[in-house]
Parts: structure tokens; C-alpha cells; sequence
């Protein structure tokens, strides 16, 4: 496990409301530099909606975020703009701009956001590429692509900016064994060499087996166990055990 | 009972209530989107390959749509009238009609129609897909200027494309017209010609245009404006998967019918008043 200093992420006493549903129940949780934690908790417990928070996407209702000593409720979009630039996030889904393709989707914020010439871009965007194992896939459309390579892709437009933070939304959804494997060891290998700190969502021991230093499990919005990854595959906790029973790999 | 009807009224009126806000909301969210596209204006160039693509979408795959609908006005137009006025021997007045009937009000509205129907249309399924898979999210996170990335080049290709598809459905219009009066109505095509050019030849001219042709120009410039700010509003807010985007654009192609017919009222009593 990684030795952790300082927290780069807060989150303190955060309660976010739908309707009259309570998503997040005074959640609150440090991950400090250079960390890995997974989230893990049945779905409907508030793990994309912690994530959504983090980058900036929802506003809590009460409580606050801190990331990278910036107050999220209270941030200028200047301000915003500057850190999300440092921060990259992975979404379930992939979501690329469907009507670009691979190339022109992983350039998009060097072109949008910084003065780079388009040999610099290219340069960057297939070093990018290489790096989650895609080659000759610049011309390609996202609707050509397989689900995994989306979300390698996607990873790819994540890691673009070199940023210090990544936000992974179930990186495994979807994938098959070898590939969800192939992405684990990815997610690794990124915090180990270039020492990204992460916030991981999977439903997959096998991802927290590979990727964490750490794992909060959460439910009806809040942290129901905060433990050590071999701690949790062991399940002395009561409630893990019956979450592992039913979501084991 | 008097309870039930009691609270029967108070629904209507909440349920009243409700839809008053949500048009409010939804018609601050068009203008607030309008006044963010006016501030970003100079994007266009930085935007300029995404707004060619949006100019050949409204342009060359409505064409074909605007010059047979506009064909067909103008038929009908100068039948029903050919018809009224061979009655009183006044057939030789057809050209006039229908030139003033297509340039004025016929040519701009049915190209708004066909434009918010077809393009506008497009536009809210577009951007109403991207918001429900995220996309729009992910340009969010990426520090991706939304509106100009996605709504300045579309609003600027319908407000270039609008007028010009408007002077294809005049011309189609008037030849249409022209077939119908020698065809069916004994109208010589020369008689008819002379007429249609004289009902042009007003006296205020702006850009060498008579009144009735940028009069009509300018109202199509603003149905551009109007399909486009609604349709990428509309798309902007959708949510809830598949069915969000069909309610998107269902309300875009609506909304844009709607404010159309109301904007060209008070355009036509602006131009036409006096």
C-alpha cells in the first residue's frame, strides 16, 4: 500500500438530496496524494454522485468539497476550468463526442484549452493512445469501436492533459474478464508510474484486489466500512460479507 | 361533493401554475442561450469547419424539401387567387399577388416551418443524445466551452441558411405560380412576368431590395435564429434517456411552430403598419 500525506480530496459532511430521496447522508472522507481508493456499494448508494461532486458536475446541498485546497461550492469557473485541466475522469460509458473520431475526441481539450500546434497534439494524443494499448485507431468513430476500446479511449482523453487526479465511473462495466483485467493493471500502473492520485468505482473485487490502497464502502449515502483492500476481501465485516455474497466475482 | 370539486380547482390552478414556470424557465433558458451565443460571436472562426458542417446540413439536405413545398405555394397560391380573380377580369393581377404573397409571408414562413420541422428537429435529438449519454457532461469535465463549441455554430448556420433557403422558395414560388397562370388560368407567361417584377419595384429599397423582399429576408433570419436557440435549448436541458430526447425534440419543432407564427405577427405589423 502507499505511504498517504496530505489529503488532496475532502469531503466533509456532504448530504445531497433528490426529491424527497436523501443520495448522500453527511458523507465525509479524505484521500490524500498520490492514493488509490475504491468506492464500492450497492447501486443506488451515491457512488457516481460522490464522483459528481468531486469534479464540480453537482453541488452539494450541504457540507462541502475540498479538491487540490479548492472549495467546490465556492470555486470561480476560472478557477474550475484551471483545476479540471488537472483533473481527468473516466465515465461509464466512455462518453465521446460520437461524431468525432478517436483522434479528434482524445485532442479535444489541447485544441479547446491549450496553444499547442496540431504536430504537438498529434504527438501527445498517440502517446496517449499507446499508453492505454491502442494503435492506428485515430481515423476510427466511436461507433466502430468495441465498448472496451471506448473506455480505453476514453481513459486516453482523461490522461491528456497529464492531469494529478483521475475520477474512474466503473471503469469494468461492461467488459469482458480480459479486458477488465487489462484496464485494472492500467489504473495501476498510471498511479505507480506517474504517482495519479484516484478515486475508482467497481463493483469487481478483482479491481480492488489490482487498483486499491484503500476502500470505503458505502450505503443509503454514507460509509458503512473504510478499511485496507485485504481487509475487505476477507469480509470480517458483517455487512461486507453479505454485500461480497452477493457481488463476488 | 363540494370537497372533491374544491380540490379538483386547486390542482387545475397548481397544475396551471406549474406549466406557467415551466414556460418561463424554458423561454429565460432561449433568451439567456441567445445573449451567451452573441457574447462568443468571434468563436465563429475557431468554430468555422463545424460550422460548414452545420451550413451543408441546413442547406443541401433541406433544399430539395423547400423547393417542392415553395413549387407547390406558389400553385396553390396563384390558383385560389387566379380563380377569385379571372371572376372580375382580373387575372393580369396574378403575378402581383403571388410575388408579394411569396416574398412577404408565404417564402419566410414555409422555409422557418420546413427548417424547424427538418433542422431544428435534428438539432434537439442531436444535443438531447449527447446530454443523457453524458457527452455534454464530459465536455463539461474536459473544460469544453459547450455553447460555443456546440450551439454558435448551428445558430450562426441557420442564420445565414434561413434567408438564402427563403429566396429559393420565393423564385420556385413564382414559377410555380407562373406554370398554374398559363396553364390553367389563360394568363400569359409575359403578363404574368411584368406583373411580378412591377409588384417589386417599391420605393424603399434597402441593398437595392424592395421592402417586400428583405422585409421577408429579415423575418427568416429571425426563424433561423428562433429554431436554432430553441432546438439547442431544448436539447441542452433534455434528460432521461431515450424518451427525454423525443420530448426534447418534440417541444423544440413545437415551440419553434409556435414562436414563428407569433414573432411574424409583430414583424409583419412592424414593417407593414403604416
Amino acid at each position: 500500500m502507499k505511504e498517504t500525506t496530505e489529503p488532496l480530496i475532502r469531503f466533509e459532511k456532504v448530504t445531497k438530496t433528490f426529491g424527497s430521496k436523501r443520495i448522500l447522508n453527511e458523507l465525509s472522507f479524505d484521500v490524500s496524494k498520490g492514493e488509490t481508493l475504491v468506492i464500492m456499494g450497492p447501486s443506488g448508494t451515491g457512488k457516481s454522485v460522490t464522483l459528481r461532486h468531486a469534479i464540480g458536475l453537482m453541488q452539494p446541498d450541504s457540507g462541502r468539497v475540498v479538491v487540490a485546497g479548492h472549495d467546490m461550492s465556492t470555486i470561480s469557473r476560472k478557477d474550475l476550468a484551471e483545476l479540471r485541466t488537472k483533473v481527468g475522469y473516466l465515465f461509464q460509458e466512455g462518453a465521446l463526442i460520437n461524431w468525432m473520431s478517436v483522434g479528434d475526441n482524445v485532442a479535444l481539450p489541447l485544441r479547446e484549452n491549450t496553444d499547442f500546434d496540431e504536430d504537438e497534439i498529434r504527438a501527445r494524443v498517440e502517446q496517449k493512445l499507446e499508453l492505454v494499448h491502442l494503435k492506428d485507431v485515430w481515423e476510427r468513430m466511436p461507433s466502430d469501436i468495441s465498448g472496451g476500446m471506448r473506455k480505453r479511449v476514453g481513459l486516453a482523453r482523461a490522461l491528456i492533459t497529464d492531469p494529478e487526479i483521475i475520477f474512474y465511473d466503473e471503469p469494468n462495466a461492461g467488459l469482458d474478464p480480459e479486458i477488465s483485467m487489462s484496464v485494472n493493471h492500467l489504473i495501476r500502473e498510471l498511479a505507480d508510474s506517474l504517482g495519479i492520485t484516484s478515486i475508482v468505482i467497481t463493483h469487481l473485487l478483482s479491481c480492488v484486489r489490482v487498483v486499491a490502497d484503500r476502500v470505503i464502502m458505502l450505503e443509503a449515502g454514507d460509509i458503512v466500512v473504510d478499511t485496507t483492500p485485504a481487509e475487505f476481501i476477507a469480509a470480517n465485516h458483517p455487512r461486507v460479507k453479505q454485500f461480497l455474497g452477493e457481488f463476488a466475482d | 361533493m363540494y370537497t372533491g370539486e374544491g380540490n379538483t380547482a386547486g390542482e387545475r390552478l397548481m397544475s396551471f401554475r406549474e406549466s406557467f414556470v415551466s414556460v418561463c424557465v424554458s423561454v429565460g433558458h432561449i433568451v439567456e442561450l441567445f445573449l451567451q451565443v452573441v457574447l462568443r460571436l468571434p468563436h465563429v472562426w475557431k468554430r468555422r469547419e463545424s460550422t460548414a458542417a452545420q451550413l451543408y446540413g441546413a442547406s443541401v439536405q433541406v433544399l430539395h424539401v423547400v423547393l417542392l413545398v415553395g413549387f407547390f405555394i406558389g400553385m396553390v397560391v396563384s390558383l385560389q387567387t387566379g380563380i377569385e380573380l379571372s371572376g372580375i377580369g382580373q387575372q393580369d393581377q396574378i403575378g402581383t399577388i403571388v410575388t408579394v404573397s411569396m416574398a412577404r409571408e408565404m417564402g419566410p414562413f414555409i422555409t422557418g416551418i420546413i427548417i424547424a420541422a427538418t433542422v431544428g428537429s435534428a438539432m434537439a435529438a442531436e444535443i438531447g443524445t449527447m446530454a443523457v449519454s453524458e457527452e455534454l457532461a464530459a465536455l463539461e469535465v474536459l473544460s469544453v466551452d459547450r455553447v460555443s463549441f456546440l450551439v454558435v455554430p448551428r445558430l450562426v448556420a441557420l442564420a445565414v441558411m434561413c434567408p438564402l433557403l427563403t429566396v429559393f422558395c420565393d423564385a420556385v414560388g413564382v414559377i410555380g405560380g407562373g406554370f398554374v397562370a398559363e396553364a390553367q388560368l389563360n394568363v400569359g407567361l409575359e403578363l404574368y412576368y411584368d406583373s411580378a417584377v412591377s409588384a417589386l419595384q417599391t420605393p424603399t429599397e434597402i441593398f437595392a431590395l424592395p421592402k417586400d423582399v428583405y422585409s421577408g429576408l429579415f423575418k427568416s433570419f429571425v426563424f433561423g435564429l428562433i429554431v436554432a436557440c430553441i432546438a439547442c435549448s431544448a436539447g441542452l436541458r433534455a434528460s432521461g434517456g431515450a424518451l427525454g430526447v423525443g420530448s426534447a425534440t418534440r417541444q423544440a419543432v413545437r415551440d419553434s411552430i409556435i414562436w414563428i407564427i407569433i414573432s411574424n405577427y409583430f414583424m409583419t405589423l412592424f414593417f407593414y403598419q403604416s
